[in-house]
């Protein structure tokens, strides 16, 4: 990390830019690096979608664009970025155009919280699982902020949602995740990857810790206005909720941010419960390879990302077959499900951790 | 707190068709909701008035888009009664057959846009899917999807030649219809979502003449095919539920579908022992014209009662043809029954008493 760093220095210094400019400039470097990569998985996450829906629906998908329609999503980006962003007469204009930037940021910054490969320097730190919880309920505010500031009926509505929405799921997701960190002993997304890779699959904590698992499933795709959930703009009652007088570059901040939110809560389920980048059979591939000690050391990381997004990927499928599959919810019975079942459930399952933290001990389980 | 007005509509994605509810809202419970329609007023009615019977039969398929052959049973029927022409049997028996393949491909519309306008979005598809098996019969035999123009005055323009289809169809549709009892009745979302939504009470539904599975569903067993001549030799039940909400509604069309293939399957026996070739009786259709009198013409609609009211002075030209359609009155029941209820309720109940805007404003 130094060397790149000292690099960097000095190829601004030969540039003739001052030092100072480079340290706060370094910083910044791997979020664009990141916002870039965020696209893109968000582009293929979309077509993934789309392609897996129309299979669960015995359509094709999109499949004119590029081979097999795999163009289709930049095509639709591109169209999105050469729309013309209508502007609003009435309603908080500020606001207006601050929510989609503040809807997609946090989400950058919760990519660079996830633990893709054991030694992924950049951003590793105490209390990354909690940085992670804050900042997914920032994306909630810009929601609101959008319905606010619209001045549009149907917004007011969606955002009220979305807002009732947010605050009951918020208090089952953290009983989870204190669960899952005392299992751990630890708020360290890193450390608690590491603590599951013992005996495998065996050592996950999808085991002593299944109900909060299943809280987990339930309660994310209320926060990420997902179907069942998608009540904040249940384009069947409000047109399009929340972002009815978004268009443009505009409305694909908000599309980025609800994407690449589904991947990182997904990856967030993937590390918390299956182990995150750890190879489910409890020693990596690579190692059983005859190669340079370099190479394995190279192999195992690219096999610890394989192993980060197939896991990942496989939950946002389950999301798809969700969507796929169930009507949406009305937000009072939503507000019965989390307050009535998920809350208790949660409690109860926060005491069953507890118990079994006390009997077995350690950070394995 | 201050309540707020909120149109859903005309413009509105799901209210498929432009009705117009005007809401007012405490938060998200419906205080006051008032219906407006109009915005697809075609003057059906009027048109008929300078046009010949001939003229006017296209159009008739038109009042209704999803039941083309029930408009076009209910003008013929009238004008057959009306001038005393004697439809053959074979002719009767392929009416029913495709009405009844009509009413499916109808119910079937019904259920995947109602599971969508509820948020699920696979059953949508999968009803079309097995509604363009009969909409691709439809082609096949009138060269038409929506507005077939195929029953004419005295019997209908084309026998069918081929039953394989049919056959099809009714060796699919079975299954098919289990899937979906899997995949929405037995959704707990979904009963959550249509349990006790938008009952319409015996009464109420007797005092605003709600007809159609709407009525049923309360119990009530009235549907006019029983009286018909032409359902007369045809054995099926008339589908009943004890209490009219939107999950009984939904359970009264699936079970009308099946009564349907029922029938289906009694029309093609019968047409395939049948060995006459006579489809229509002779009849002057281009210079029609019928002694004065009127008639009204009972029809069983996949949406309720249609009548076909047609006054003639005599003329080439109807004096007076009046339309009564059963959605147009399952339209003015619906503020009475969204009162109380919250906004995602809306659609729970519009949806599920199948209204067809064209229907209303004819």
């Amino acid at each position: 990390m130094n060397y790149i760093y000292n690099l960097y220095l000095e190829l601004l210094c030969r540039l003739g830019i001052p030092e100072i400019f480079g340290e706060i400039t370094f910083a910044v470097i791997p979020f664009v690096i990141i916002a870039a990569v965020l696209i893109l998985v968000v582009l293929f996450l979309v077509l993934f979608e789309r392609k897996l829906l129309a299979f669960f629906v015995q359509r094709k998908g999109p499949n004119r664009v590029g081979l097999y329609g795999c163009l289709q999503t930049v095509a639709d980006a591109i169209k999105l970025l050469f729309k013309e962003n209508i502007k609003i007469n009435a309603g908080d204009r500020i606001l207006f155009n601050l929510a989609p930037i503040l809807s997609l940021t946090p989400v950058i910054i919760i990519w660079g919280l996830l633990p893709y490969t054991s030694n992924f320097e950049f951003m590793k730190f105490d209390f990354s699982l909690l940085f992670y919880i804050a900042l997914t309920f920032i994306p909630l505010i810009a929601v609101f902020l959008a319905g606010y500031s619209s001045n549009n009926k149907y917004s007011i509505i969606g955002a009220v949602r979305a807002v009732v929405q947010g605050i009951s799921f918020e208090l089952p997701i953290l009983f989870v995740i204190l669960a899952v960190s005392v299992l751990s002993s630890s708020l360290n997304l890193y450390e608690i990857t590491n603590a599951q890779n013992h005996f495998g699959i065996f050592g996950w904590y999808v085991f002593p810790c299944f109900l909060g698992f299943l809280i987990m499933l339930i309660a994310l795709p209320a926060e990420l206005n997902r179907c069942p959930f998608d009540l904040s703009e249940a384009e069947s009652e409000l047109i399009a909720g929340y972002n009815t007088e978004y268009s443009g570059m505009r409305f694909a901040l908000f599309f980025l941010a609800e994407y690449s939110l589904l991947f990182a809560s997904s990856a967030l389920i993937a590390v918390l419960f299956f182990g995150g980048y750890n190879s489910p059979f409890g020693i990596y591939l690579a190692e059983l390879l005859p190669v340079k000690a370099i190479l394995t050391s190279i192999l195992i990381y690219a096999e610890q990302i394989f192993w980060f997004f197939l896991k990942t990927m496989l939950i946002v499928s389950f999301y798809i077959w969700v969507r796929a599959t169930l009507p949406r919810i009305p937000a009072h019975k939503l507000v019965n499900i989390s307050w009535k079942y998920l809350l208790p459930a949660s409690i109860i399952n926060f005491i069953i951790v507890l118990l079994i933290k006390v009997i077995f001990g350690g950070a394995e389980w | 707190m201050n309540k707020m007005k909120i149109n859903i509509g005309p413009q509105h994605p799901s209210t498929h068709g432009v009705l117009q509810i005007i809401t007012e809202l405490d938060g998200e419970n419906i205080v006051n909701c008032e219906t407006e329609i109009g915005y697809l007023h075609r003057g059906m009615e009027k048109l008929a008035e300078n046009r010949t019977y001939l003229q006017y039969l296209p159009m008739v398929d038109r009042v209704d888009y999803l039941g083309g052959f029930f408009n076009s049973f209910a003008f013929c029927d009238a004008v057959e009664n009306l001038s005393q022409t004697e439809v053959p049997q074979r002719a009767k028996y392929i009416r029913v057959l495709m009405m009844e393949l009509n009413r499916i491909a109808s119910h079937l519309l019904w259920l995947g846009t109602y599971l969508l306008e509820l948020g699920a979005i696979s059953p949508y598809f999968y009803a079309f899917r097995e509604r363009e098996m009969i909409l691709r019969f439809f082609e096949k035999l009138t060269g038409q999807r929506l507005m077939y123009n195929y029953f004419k005055f005295g019997g209908v323009r084309k026998d069918i030649e081929f039953t394989e289809d049919i056959e099809e169809i009714l060796k699919v549709l079975p299954e098919k219809l289990k899937d979906y009892e899997r995949i929405i009745a037995d959704n707990p979302v979904f009963l959550e979502r249509t349990k006790d939504m938008g009952i319409i009470t015996e009464e109420a539904a007797l005092n605003y003449s709600i007809t159609g599975p709407n009525l049923r569903a309360t119990g009530i067993k009235y549907d006019t095919r029983k009286e018909s001549d032409y359902y007369k030799d045809i054995d099926f039940n008339v589908i009943t539920a004890e209490k009219s909400d939107a999950l009984n509604r939904y359970l009264v069309r699936t079970g009308e579908i099946k009564e349907s293939m029922k029938i289906i399957s009694q029309c093609l026996d019968w047409l395939k022992t049948d060995t006459s070739d006579c489809i229509s009786s002779k009849i002057n259709e281009i210079n029609l014209k019928l002694p004065e009198g009127e008639y009204i013409s009972k029809t069983e609609a996949p949406r309720g009662l249609t009548l076909c009211c047609l006054v003639s002075d005599g003329s080439e030209k109807p004096y007076r043809v009046k339309w009564r359609t059963g959605s147009f009155y399952a339209v003015q029941i619906l503020p009475e029954l969204l009162k109380g209820h919250t906004v995602p309720d809306i659609m729970a109940i519009y949806g599920s008493l199948d209204v067809i805007l064209p229907e209303v404003d004819r």
